[in-house]
């Protein structure tokens, strides 16, 4: 609860019901097999008879024993056994067998001291837990146990206890050289020459264990060494076989065509963006990320440089990932490690390298500066403390949490330092300056500015000792256009109307997105995470196709979607526009299957009809028009393009059957989608007087040729009429052989009406006969006797 | 007069036995009609002697008065039967479904957006919206995450070839709103977000909330306040909050919001906190004056928690069967 989270729980090794210490206490050859042999091992009570194949089997050792009822991780039980006609009454285990390791040469070799028959759990320690944190990125420091445990300490004021890290006295005089020719990147390496080592016995088994546990394979005890520094203490190190360095250590740019081979076998082209180790020959290592191949340490190594120093994270951050080394070094470098702590880091190896390897020592050499174990102070203003958190902490909590945060607080009231904590006896007074300047240690230099401060107060003493404080806040009131159709509401009237929102992804697969875009490509994304979604959406409809496809494979034969989203038009040189749009698709019957009506299905005008009662919200009848017109993804005859005020706003039309053909769809969808904003705007409202005289109807049925578009003879019609027309309905269209082949007729209904009289025939027969003529003038129409 | 109450009961006999309104009017022709039986006897009442006139013509006036009546009634009860039987033609099965369109529905991500608008529209938040495909500035730098910075590597960000990129937060709308309308400001940004990510808890696009409140005065009190008051109202049932430090690059101090489910387990619904100093300063607003808090809500995260879904994929495979549920 202090920002550290835990992300997992687990147990640090499988029970080992059954395993318990053994000692080997007689080793005879096995009468009917080479590579066996006889043991007598004592396992706490009666010593037992176990055959027994590893090569390191001796007598005095002590070993895990698996005794006759015993259940290993991989689920072997150990029963009485024969092996070639000899009785086995156990088995003496391997790492591997006990599930501590993935391989292993021969029997885990346990302490001489440990007694036999005690659990091998408790023996080693294996009853422990294994706690996976997640480190945010602004706490580099607890990138290691010592973090951790010093925020914990904090936090709970438990007394941190560090690692040792004293120094390590020089047993011989050598230095190796290093040279910082790039002192901006690195201001610190500290070296060390440790002659005589060996490398060639494993790592002992808590060294083993420890790593295993932090999720480190095990490699020789050098490199073993350097990696669990680095888990406690958070400074990632190297060690070089000094045998392999020719002349001196630089730390350098990389130049360019720089080659390196990586300890991973891979060959990485360097150049001036990589901060490289060298020696005379060449790089040697990418600085702070891996070591090169050839100079690292192996188990012939006898001598060694180690290597702890400080790199930037300047000059770390994004390498890693650019050359897909995202090491645990890498990591912690790009975070940022402590800036003070090489020495310390280079003095606990060497102790703990000694202890298992041998050899003699050089003193520890510093190649640049070790930072300030101080950062720059940072003001910390108690009222300010007290405003961003809405909550008063008492000064002397505050300082008593940033002292347990390794911090230096100077009180400080208007300019002048007070002690820490004297600022109680001023308590009534209230000032702006009235604060501390805090110098947090080294390791914590994401302390930066005062907030900085103001979370740790918070975060330490705990967000829940926050109180809630309901905002005082100015009364504002909403807004609720008149001039604007929300989209919601254009949402609700799709839903009335039978259809279902879908949400679908924006990016969707290109060749599907291009067959709805005449072959135009859309706007690739650079790293999709599949081919089906890879391309930005020109349209809406193929995802919402896809969707209607996912249904009809499901026994869902009606289908009546929309979605309100953008799509993303290319717009040359990479560049798109982003344009929301409503779309929707209908497939399968008008309405729902019921029992007094024959199905029919969705046609051209049953959709039309929908997309007009979405107009209907935002539009005047004459400021619309549906125009034939031609799209690569409709039906060429069955496809308008729908314009507002003269200006393209979507399209409606049945899916273009070579499309229905591709996509197996059984029938052919109609589809339409529209420009959101076309249809957000609201028509201006304004009330006009009813008339208080009767409307007549006349019928009109008119012979036109069969390509004039109706709309064009309805807009005629209002523009003949003037204003005594309230409304033209157009209630038959028919074409047979009595009429001709080329022509139809068109039967109107006219709505007369005038508001300050009635009208008289000779009026409508005036109204009529004019619109009469102007549809003959303009359409070559005639009425149909 | 003898023939007066005999000629009485047989039309009465025969106004019983008419079956419809047909027959019933036979009756009466042939008793009130011109020629009717005693329409005759009335016809006849000249030919008496005036001594007898009087007293017939009262006996056959209240004979025709009593076969008048019995005709108007013996009609209702014809003309009643008949609308009786007429209705029972036109009953209808009541059981049967109505007729006509039926309603679909929203999607539930839909719906829940409009609850947190509605939530926070009546503490006088506006909705403001910003465009998805985003610059590296307002998605990133603005909000105080340079290049290189580690917590990019938290967001898998989706780039385009010119070098844009698909926002992967709704956070850069409030950097575009501060930078348009200053301090202080009251607002949440819906919309879509991506991050290259696939899994059962993870899709490649998803929707946020974003919450911004700068004023001159406003504090994590206030934003633990508001949150709290705000989960509340979105499950419509207390709820135990419980504010965890976390981090983000565009708020100190920061934190990670969990409610205590009524399984007893804490669940993540939000990150919150108040706004850093450096992203006031990038947009332009001075942090000594003004304060601020933000706050990103998942709403498929809060649609999952609400309905009940396991799965987050089930909310963009657009399955009918799925979706009208939530109708």
């Amino acid at each position: 609860m202090q920002g550290l989270e835990v992300e997992s729980l687990d147990p640090a090794a499988p029970p080992l019901p059954g395993v318990v210490v053994g000692r080997v206490l007689e080793v005879t050859p096995h009468p009917n097999a080479d590579r066996l042999r006889i043991c007598r091992v004592d396992a706490g009570v009666a010593p037992l008879q176990i055959v027994c194949g590893a090569s390191n089997v001796q007598v005095g050792g002590v070993y895990p024993v698996a005794c006759i009822g015993a259940k290993l991780p991989d689920g072997t039980l150990i029963k009485p056994a024969k092996l070639r006609g000899e009785a086995s009454e156990g088995m003496l285990c391997s790492a591997t067998e006990l599930g501590l390791a993935e391989k292993a040469d021969g029997l885990l070799e346990l302490d001489a001291s440990l007694k036999p028959g005690v659990p091998v759990a408790e023996a080693l320690g294996l009853d422990d837990q294994i706690i996976d944190l997640k480190i945010t990125p602004n706490r580099a420091d607890c990138f290691c146990v010592a973090g951790v445990a010093r925020d914990l300490a904090a936090a709970t004021g438990v007394p941190f206890r560090a690692p040792a890290t004293a120094p390590v006295s020089a047993l011989i005089d050598e230095v190796f050289p290093v040279t910082i020719g790039s002192p901006d990147d690195c201001p610190v390496f500290v070296s060390r020459v440790i002659r005589g080592v060996r490398s060639d016995v494993p790592s002992p088994f808590w060294l083993r264990e420890r790593l295993r546990r932090s999720g480190i394979r095990s490699i020789n005890p050098v490199v073993d060494v350097t990696n669990l520094v680095m888990i406690e203490l958070g400074q990632p190190l190297h060690a070089y076989d000094m045998d392999t360095l020719s002349g001196d250590l630089t730390v350098r740019r990389g130049q360019p065509a720089e080659k390196l081979q990586l300890l991973t076998g891979d060959e990485a082209e360097l150049d001036a963006n990589v901060l490289v180790i060298a020696d005379a020959r060449g790089a040697v290592g990418m600085a702070g990320i891996m070591g090169g191949a050839g100079t690292g340490v192996t188990e012939g190594t006898r001598n060694v440089v180690l290597e702890s120093a400080f790199f930037r994270p300047a000059v770390i951050a994004g390498r890693a990932r650019r050359f897909g080394l995202q090491t645990d070094a890498a990591t912690r470098f790009e975070r940022g490690v402590d800036p003070a702590g090489q020495l310390a880091a280079i003095e606990r190896a060497t102790a703990l390298l000694l202890d298992i390897t041998g050899g003699k020592p050089g003193p520890a050499s510093v190649s640049g500066a070790l930072a300030d174990k101080r950062i720059p102070a940072v003001l910390l203003r108690r009222e300010r403390l007290a405003q961003v958190l809405g909550h008063q902490v008492p000064d002397t909590e505050v300082v008593d949490i940033l002292q347990r945060l390794d911090m230096l607080v100077e009180a400080q009231h208007g300019g002048d330092q007070v002690p820490a904590q004297s600022l109680e006896d001023l308590q009534h007074q209230e000032s702006n300056t009235w604060g501390w300047q805090v110098r947090a240690a080294s390791f914590r230099f994401d302390i930066a500015i005062e907030v900085d401060l103001i979370e740790e107060i918070a975060r330490i003493r705990g967000y829940d000792r926050i109180g809630e404080l309901p905002g005082q806040q100015t009364t504002r009131l909403g807004t609720a256009s008149d001039s604007v159709v929300g989209l919601d509401r254009l949402k609700n009237v799709l839903v009335e109307r039978g259809y279902q929102e879908a949400i679908t992804y924006s990016f969707i697969d290109g060749d599907l997105d291009s067959q709805f875009a005449g072959g135009t490509r859309g706007v690739p994304l650079v790293n999709p995470i599949s081919a089906e979604l890879a391309v930005m959406r020109q349209t809406l409809w193929p995802g919402l196709i896809n969707a209607v496809r996912h249904n009809l494979a499901r026994q869902q034969n009606r289908v009546r979607l929309f979605e309100a989203g953008v799509r993303f038009t290319p717009a040359g040189a990479d560049a798109l526009s982003e344009q929301t749009v409503v779309a929707g698709v209908a497939i399968g019957n008008v309405i729902p299957e019921q029992w007094d009506t024959k199905p029919a299905s969705a046609g051209f005008f049953d959709v039309k009809a929908d997309v007009e009662a979405l107009l209907r919200l935002s539009g005047e009848q004459s400021s619309l028009d549906f125009v034939a017109a031609e799209h690569p993804a409709l039906q060429p005859g069955q496809t308008a393009r729908i314009l507002r005020d003269g200006v393209p706003a979507g399209w409606l039309g049945v899916l273009h059957p070579a499309l229905r053909a591709a996509l197996e769809l059984p029938a052919s969808p109609v589809l339409f989608e529209m420009d959101a904003e076309a249809l957000s705007r609201a028509r201006p409202r304004r009330y006009q007087g009813l008339s208080r005289f009767p409307a007549v109807r006349r019928d009109l049925a008119i012979l036109v040729a069969s390509e004039i578009p109706a709309g064009n003879l309805l807009a005629a019609v209002a523009e003949a009429a003037g204003t005594a027309l309230k409304d033209v309905v157009v209630f038959d269209i028919f074409a047979d052989k009595r009429i001709g082949s080329g022509q139809k007729s068109v039967a109107l209904g006219l709505i007369l009406q005038e508001t300050s009289r009635t009208l008289t025939d000779a009026d409508i027969e005036k109204i009529i006969s004019g619109v009469v003529t102007h549809l003959a003038m303009k359409f070559d129409a005639r009425l149909r006797e | 007069m003898h023939d007066i109450e005999s000629l009485l009961a047989r039309a009465r006999a025969e106004l019983a036995a008419a079956g419809d309104l047909a027959l019933l009017d036979a009756v009466r022709v042939r008793y009130l009609g011109k020629k009717g039986e005693l329409t005759a006897l009335l016809k006849q009442l000249g030919t008496l002697p005036d001594a007898e006139r009087r007293a017939a013509g009262q006996v056959i006036n209240t004979a025709r008065d009593a076969l008048e009546t019995g005709l108007n009634e013996r009609r209702s009860a014809l003309e009643a039967d008949a609308l009786r039987d007429a209705l029972a033609a036109d009953a209808v099965d009541v059981s049967l479904p109505g007729r006509g369109q039926q309603a679909g529905g929203l999607h539930p991500v839909t719906q829940t957006r409009q609850r947190i608008e509605a939530i926070f529209g009546a503490a006088g938040f506006t909705v403001s919206e910003g465009p998805e495909v985003e610059d590296d500035f307002y998605n990133f730098t603005a909000l105080n995450i340079p290049e290189d910075h580690p917590a990019r590597a938290m967001h898998d960000t989706f780039y385009m070839p010119s070098g844009k990129l698909l926002r992967t937060h709704t956070s850069p709308v409030q950097v575009r709103v501060m930078l348009e309308q200053g301090a202080p400001l009251r607002l949440i940004a819906p919309g879509r977000v991506y991050r290259c990510d696939s899994d059962m808890t993870h899709t490649p696009m998803f929707h946020q909330v974003e919450g911004l409140v700068i004023d001159t005065d406003v504090s994590f009190a206030n934003l633990k306040a508001i949150l709290h008051e705000f989960i509340e109202r979105f499950f419509e049932r207390s709820a135990t909050l419980r504010f965890r430090p976390s981090y983000f690059p565009f708020t100190e101090p920061s934190a990670e919001v969990d409610i205590l489910s009524e399984s007893g387990r804490w669940l993540e619904v939000l990150g919150c906190g108040m706004v850093h100093p450096k992203v006031l300063g990038n947009a332009g607003i001075d942090a000594e004056k003004y304060t601020g808090y933000a706050f990103g809500i998942g709403i498929e995260r809060l649609a999952m928690l609400k309905y009940g879904i396991d799965d987050i994929r089930l909310l963009f495979e657009n399955d009918l069967r799925f979706l009208r549920q939530f109708n």
